[in-house]
């Protein structure tokens, strides 16, 4: 190339408040053949120079209106849209053109005319404010050369891999489908394997729960016939103990000793009272007494305890931890075990103690007490037990059948969201699937898994704090891959929940190179990849190219 | 105005605590001898009162060596109905009476999340009240620095206005009058009256006892962006990267707390702002500058230089038991420089020197804030009363610490450039004559539409004790403001004195640029409308710097006759001759104006319509509409070619405004000098009076002893209600003259002379003919 070999023409301007200074330019019609100097008015682009028209009035660009060509470059603002003052900082709305001979030509607003600083490198726009701006065109553009070339070195063996990449992915793809084609075989099999085996345990259960039942009901009718001989025997007792005089009969007087039997509990047991709890007639044979039995036995509180009323209302504690036992009822065999450990006094203080503050004595307890005392549920009989043991053995194979079921059905839809993911237009970003990628700051290790979640962890100790779950695609519009976003990561104290922004650029290798935080709690990530790299353009037409000199 | 009239004179002399004296440990004793009980209390011959030597509020414990002492003094001002000032409030422009409520209170706090409309301390405290009436201004300055309660009670408070106009029919209404009471915790009753006659004698004679607005640098008249935190160099660089590619001015940006080597002042974070001179060289390389934090609070931390030499001198306040006061900060704990001490300060001027404070360059200015102090630890957030100054309890002397913070911090900033830079340092916390140092903004305001509102009246508050120099966080400090608040805050801020965008650290970003290229259109305009009125901000700066006015001001103190002016703080002047009514409301179509003076007119600044004094003018507005009137009769300088900071426009153009009255007159002002350095008081700089009248407009020296060389020149002169002339001439200094191009809009009377040319400092006429 020869661009750089072209003399530039430094112009010193002398400025005129009221007259314009067109600017001499040198410029290449075609680079390297011919130079021809054109004549414009300083700021203006080779593109707009017919309009600006030496000696005719000028139009603003706008069409607005004409003013002589003299107002050009005046430095006061004449058109609305600036476009007759290119050169110059009168017009608010105004840009000028830097041709910036070596490097990209610019438009700068207007406004930076003779501000004092330096914008256009090859000095232009700062003709008159004393700025000592030094032309670093040349430097700029071999840099930039330099650099697009370095880029498109990266793009192009980038672009390489990438194609590997897309064959991977392909193939990938091809494989889970296969997979999937194959898995959803095995799950035909397994469902109908299910099927059959969940009969099997049905017909298994039917005889099973028959034969519990059965146990279970001989064992409610042994319990009853216990609690009635015992309700019988305290009975006797009962009686025995009414009957103070021993005359074989309990009268109203012998019952009027006992003030709880007091059907209103008002405080005073009446004869009255006393006589309809004995049935309306004044004494009770053995007999009769039988019949009014179930009038006295709730409230009955028996002669002999009633000193030692404490222990009498303590055994529902004493059960507790039987009665809880015995929620647990298909294993009858540890009710038995814990029954003949004997609990000595200590445990049972304990267990008082807990009683305590936990939960009052309940009917229920009470119950479980007479349970107790009835002896536990006495084991299956054989029969019984070689049916539930068949059919526990249905169950098992069942449950497993079900169990590998599922995990079929778990990788069908895996293989399913893989297949149909969104990895790039041809699935070039399918790599980075179930991998993770790290950086490590002087402070944290951020930990990028694409696709699933970005996290950070302090390097010296401290929990991980999630900086967001796989949210979507967030480039724009025309570029919708160069760009993820991870949300509803851990929140910030009165900020919102942790975000991040991965932005993916062009590189050989799969790497965060940095990671920021721009705004409280959203973060910025810089990840490099061959799979965001675009086709290199092609040796004939060159990355950039000149408008002018 | 009658003093003590009811009687209210009342002082708490200071006590000797006399078990004190008789035992240097009583309470012990007390202990040690419950029997000896009678033996003390026959010694007290006073009644000793619960809290008379020791008060405690939730943990902290307050000693009080002087006993309960307290000033006190009534205020009576017959004819007033509408007093004015003490700042720092939250409250409406004019003030409310007390009766139903606490006082007005003023002990400079850090409050977190202030509450609006409501007399609750706040940062700073100047002691002075304004009353007026149409007849009278005058003026109350209470000079004490310790806790102070205002009461503040009328006659005709509770009176609705049909109930004033019955009492005015049956000719049986009592005089108006507004009685006032102050109450101070410690010193001495020592107050000045000012009397007036009008508002402007009150600020000049206000201003004869604690001075007027430092004349800060130019380019602090422009934008500030501000967020806590930028939080590295690379930050920086890109956000002064983000105004250029969107074309927006500003002039500093700001660095928070952040930036320090674990909050230690005159420091940088050595991983983030490594390299703090190549940042502050990027930043000049613009022709911008950058506020860095220094808060008053000091690391207690041997290896901190400064820590180290506070202690070694012994310049840290003491706890009443002698030793360092020590308080917990954004550090963790911190020490107190006792800036009550001349030495103390002095030392503190010498750290901004460049080879002390490390990093620094002459572009580099400061903001003070925490300085009420604050201490996260102490009774509601600030210093314990009975911490010492030497022999001054701090109780004594709280609401002055801040005001000698920004004193010293911009002595500093005096002294590093040889005396030849004018400073520039933002406080939060103040005194009565804290102007004399810089800006104050009015503290951690939030993200609220009620903020926006409120941030009228602080302001307007703060000019009329002399603080002119006041802005609130554009956006709002805490929360997160909307779009159109957002954009409405901007062109509020505008046109307030001290125009910077602040955000807190929990905060999402929240640059002119992020919200769309709409609204990003919207705030470019509204902060270059700032920019074009520079020239103006400045002259208004000048002019306050020379006779106290105040720069913002409630219309009231140019319609003093007006009472419709009395209580308006939705809208204000700058200067005399702009009006400035901003949208504070949510979603508005409409705001109303009322534009004052009977035979006045008043033009809209962007479309030029002229509109008569005295009137409600409803006006409709879209996003984009702030409105904003110039007084016929006012001429006011602009620079139209807004560049990316004030310095970049030093040189260029102005043009001049002219708004004419009913008699087709007009008159302004143009101030030019270097901007930045304090030669002004050496007479270098160019003041012209502008001048229309019967058709001629003329430029005239006011200072004819000054000189100074400007390059800058008029490029357009508008007539806004003219007539077209048939010519037009201008005649120079040396008698030449020439014909000027005009362009004439018949439809809004508006006259164009196109370029005339001629240098800003020169004498020159020009003749419509």
């Amino acid at each position: 190339m020869s661009l750089n070999s072209v003399p530039v023409r430094s112009c010193t301007i002398k400025m005129s408040s009221r007259f314009h200074q067109l600017l001499p330019m040198l410029l290449l019609l075609s680079v390297g053949v011919s130079a021809v100097e054109v004549q414009r008015p300083r700021g203006v682009p080779l593109s707009k120079r017919q309009f600006y028209e030496e000696g005719k009035p000028f139009t603003c660009l706008d069409g607005s209106h004409s003013i002589p060509f003299d107002r050009v470059n005046d430095d006061y603002c004449d058109c609305q849209d600036g476009s007759d003052e290119p050169g110059t900082a009168a017009c608010p709305n105004g840009s000028f053109h830097c041709t910036n001979a070596g490097f990209r030509p610019a438009f700068i607003p207007s406004s930076r005319i003779n501000d004092g600083i330096c914008d256009c490198c090859d000095t232009t726009d700062e003709y008159n404010s004393g700025a000592a701006c030094q032309n670093t065109c040349r430097e700029m553009g071999h840099k930039e050369r330099e650099s697009l070339q370095k880029m498109a070195e990266i793009a192009k063996e980038g672009f390489v891999l990438k194609q590997q990449l897309i064959q991977e992915a392909k193939r990938g793809i091809e494989d889970k489908k296969a997979k999937l084609v194959d898995v959803q075989v095995v799950k035909k099999d397994l469902e109908e394997k299910v099927e059959a085996l969940r009969t099997v345990k049905e017909t298994a259960e039917q005889p099973e729960k028959e034969a519990k039942e059965r146990h279970l009901k001989a064992w409610e009718d042994q319990k009853a016939l216990i609690r009635m001989e015992k309700d019988k025997a305290r009975m006797a007792v009962v009686f025995l103990e009414l009957d103070d005089d021993a005359d074989g009969l309990v009268s109203v007087s012998e019952l009027l000793s006992h003030s709880e039997l007091d059907p209103d509990s008002d405080a005073s047991f009446t004869e009255a009272e006393a006589q309809g709890l004995l049935g309306g007639v004044d004494k009770v044979d053995t007999e009769a007494f039988e019949a009014v039995w179930n009038n006295l036995k709730e409230k009955y509180v028996s002669e002999a305890t009633e000193d030692t009323a404490a222990p009498v209302e303590t055994p529902p504690e004493e059960v507790r931890e039987p009665a809880s036992d015995n929620e647990s009822e298909q294993y009858p065999e540890d009710d038995v075990q814990e029954d003949e450990e004997e609990e000595d006094e200590e445990d049972e203080d304990d267990d008082q103690d807990d009683a305590d503050y936990k939960t009052p004595p309940t009917p229920a307890t009470q119950e479980k007490k007479d349970d107790d005392d009835e002896g536990t549920m006495p084991p299956y009989d054989q029969e019984t037990q070689n049916l539930i043991d068949a059919a526990q053995k249905a169950r098992d194979d069942f449950d497993e059948a079900e169990r590998a079921l599922r995990e079929v059905d778990d990788q069908i839809t895996n293989l399913e969201k893989e297949i149909s993911f969104d990895f790039g237009p041809n699935a070039e970003f399918a790599y980075f699937y179930s991998q993770c990628y790290e950086l490590s700051t002087s402070e944290y290790i951020y930990r990028l898994c694409p696709f699933n979640r970005v996290s950070q962890k302090p390097k010296y100790g401290g929990s991980e704090t999630n900086l967001g779950t796989w949210g979507k695609w967030a480039g724009p519009e025309e570029n919708v891959y160069s760009m993820m976003k991870y949300e509803h990561g851990t929140g910030c104290w009165q900020g919102p929940n942790r975000s991040t922004t991965v932005k993916l650029t062009c590189g050989k290798e799969t790497v965060v190179t940095s990671t920021s935080e721009p705004s409280r709690c959203e973060y910025l990530m810089e990840f490099t990849s061959p799979a965001i790299c675009g086709e290199p353009p092609s040796r004939d037409s060159e990355p950039r190219d000149h408008e002018e000199l | 105005m009658s003093l003590n009239s009811r009687g209210l004179l009342a002082f708490e002399h200071l006590r000797m605590r006399k078990d004190t004296q008789a035992d240097p440990e009583p309470e012990k004793k007390e202990e040690a001898d419950p029997d000896n009980q009678a033996e003390t209390a026959k010694e007290e011959e006073e009644k000793v009162e619960e809290g008379m030597w020791e008060e405690t509020f939730k943990s902290h414990s307050d000693g009080k060596p002087n006993g309960p002492s307290s000033v006190s003094l009534d205020f009576s001002l017959p004819g007033v109905e509408h007093v004015y000032g003490i700042p720092e409030h939250a409250d409406t422009l004019r003030l409310k009476t007390t009766d139903n409520g606490d006082p007005y209170r003023l002990y400079n706090l850090d409050v977190f999340q202030y509450e609006l409309y409501n007399p609750m301390a706040l940062y700073g405290a100047v002691p002075v009240m304004l009353a007026h009436h149409a007849q009278r201004t005058t003026g109350v300055f209470w000079l004490n620095a310790a806790e102070t309660w205002v009461d503040i009670s009328s006659n005709t408070a509770g009176k609705t206005v049909f109930g004033k106009m019955l009492d005015y029919v049956q000719g049986s209404s009592e005089t108006p009058q507004t009685d006032v009471r102050w109450i101070s915790e410690s010193g001495i009753i020592d107050v000045f009256i000012m009397l007036g006659p009008t508002p402007k004698d009150v600020f000049s004679q206000y201003a004869s006892l604690t001075g007027t607005q430092s004349f800060p640098p130019l380019t602090s008249l422009g934008y500030h962006q501000c967020r806590w935190n930028y939080n590295d160099q690379e930050d920086v660089q890109s956000v002064d990267a983000g105004f250029d590619e969107h074309d927006i001015p500003y002039d500093f940006i700001w660095l928070d707390i952040e930036h320090t080597d674990g909050k230690r002042y005159f420091t940088w974070d050595p991983h983030k702002f490594a390299t703090p001179k190549e940042m502050l060289q990027g930043i000049m390389d613009k022709k911008r500058k950058m506020v860095a934090i220094v808060d008053p609070h000091i690391k207690v931390d041997s290896n901190y230089k400064i820590h180290n030499e506070i202690r070694s001198r012994g310049f840290y306040i003491k706890n009443k038991d002698g030793g360092d006061y020590e308080g917990w900060c954004w550090p963790g704990s911190a020490g107190y420089p006792d800036f009550t001490r001349a030495d103390m300060r002095a030392w503190w001027a010498s750290m901004f020197a460049y080879d002390q404070y490390e990093g620094s360059m002459e572009n580099l200015y400061t903001w003070n804030d925490m300085n009420e102090p604050s201490v996260f630890n102490g009774p509601e957030v600030t210093m314990h009363k009975d911490a010492m100054h030497g022999d001054w309890e701090h109780r004594d002397v709280h609401n002055l610490y801040g005001f000698y913070v920004q004193m010293a911090t911009a002595e500093g900033l005096i002294q590093r450039s040889g005396g030849v830079e004018r400073p520039f340092v933002l406080t939060r916390a103040f005194f009565a004559g804290s102007q004399r140092y810089g800006a104050v903004w009015t503290g951690d305001n939030a993200a609220e539409w009620d903020h926006l509102k409120i941030s009228i009246p602080m302001c307007l508050s703060l000019g009329l004790v002399g603080i002119s120099f006041c802005g609130a966080d554009v956006g709002g400090f805490f929360k997160s403001p909307s779009t159109e608040l957002l954009v409405r805050w901007y062109q509020t801020g505008a046109y307030q004195p001290f125009f910077r965008a602040h955000a807190h650290l929990d905060t999402p970003r929240r640059e002119p640029w992020l919200f769309g290229p709409e609204n990003t259109a919207l705030i470019r305009d509204a902060v270059r409308q700032r920019y074009t009125l520079m020239p103006y901000w400045y002259l208004q700066f000048y002019q306050a710097h020379h006779t106290g006015q105040p720069v913002m001001r409630p219309l009231w103190v140019e319609y003093p006759q007006d009472p419709a002016t009395f209580a308006l703080d939705d809208e204000f002047l700058i200067g005399r001759d702009l009006l400035v009514h901003p949208v504070t409301e949510e979603g508005v179509r409409g705001v109303t104006a009322y534009l004052p003076g009977k035979d006045e007119v008043w033009f809209d600044v962007h479309t030029f319509q002229k509109h008569n004094g005295a009137q409600n003018l409803y006006i409709p507005v879209t996003i984009s509409s702030i409105p904003v009137f110039q007084r016929g009769g006012s001429i006011i300088p602009r620079k139209l070619r807004v560049r990316r900071s004030s310095s970049c426009m030093e040189h260029d153009p102005y043009s001049l405004y002219v708004a004419l009255n009913p008699q087709r007159t007009a008159e302004g002002e143009l101030y030019i000098d270097d901007g930045h350095t304090f030669n002004y008081e050496k007479k270098e700089f160019v003041h012209r009076r502008l001048s229309f009248a019967n058709n001629l407009l003329s430029s005239v020296d006011l200072a004819p002893d000054a000189q100074f060389t400007t390059h800058s020149w008029i490029e357009r002169i508008i007539i806004l209600g003219a007539s077209k002339p048939s010519k037009v001439t201008l005649k120079t200094a040396d008698g030449q003259e020439s014909h000027i191009d005009f362009e004439f809009d018949a439809s809004m009377s508006v006259l164009t002379l196109r370029k005339p040319g001629m240098n800003s400092g020169a004498d020159w006429t020009v003749m419509l003919q």
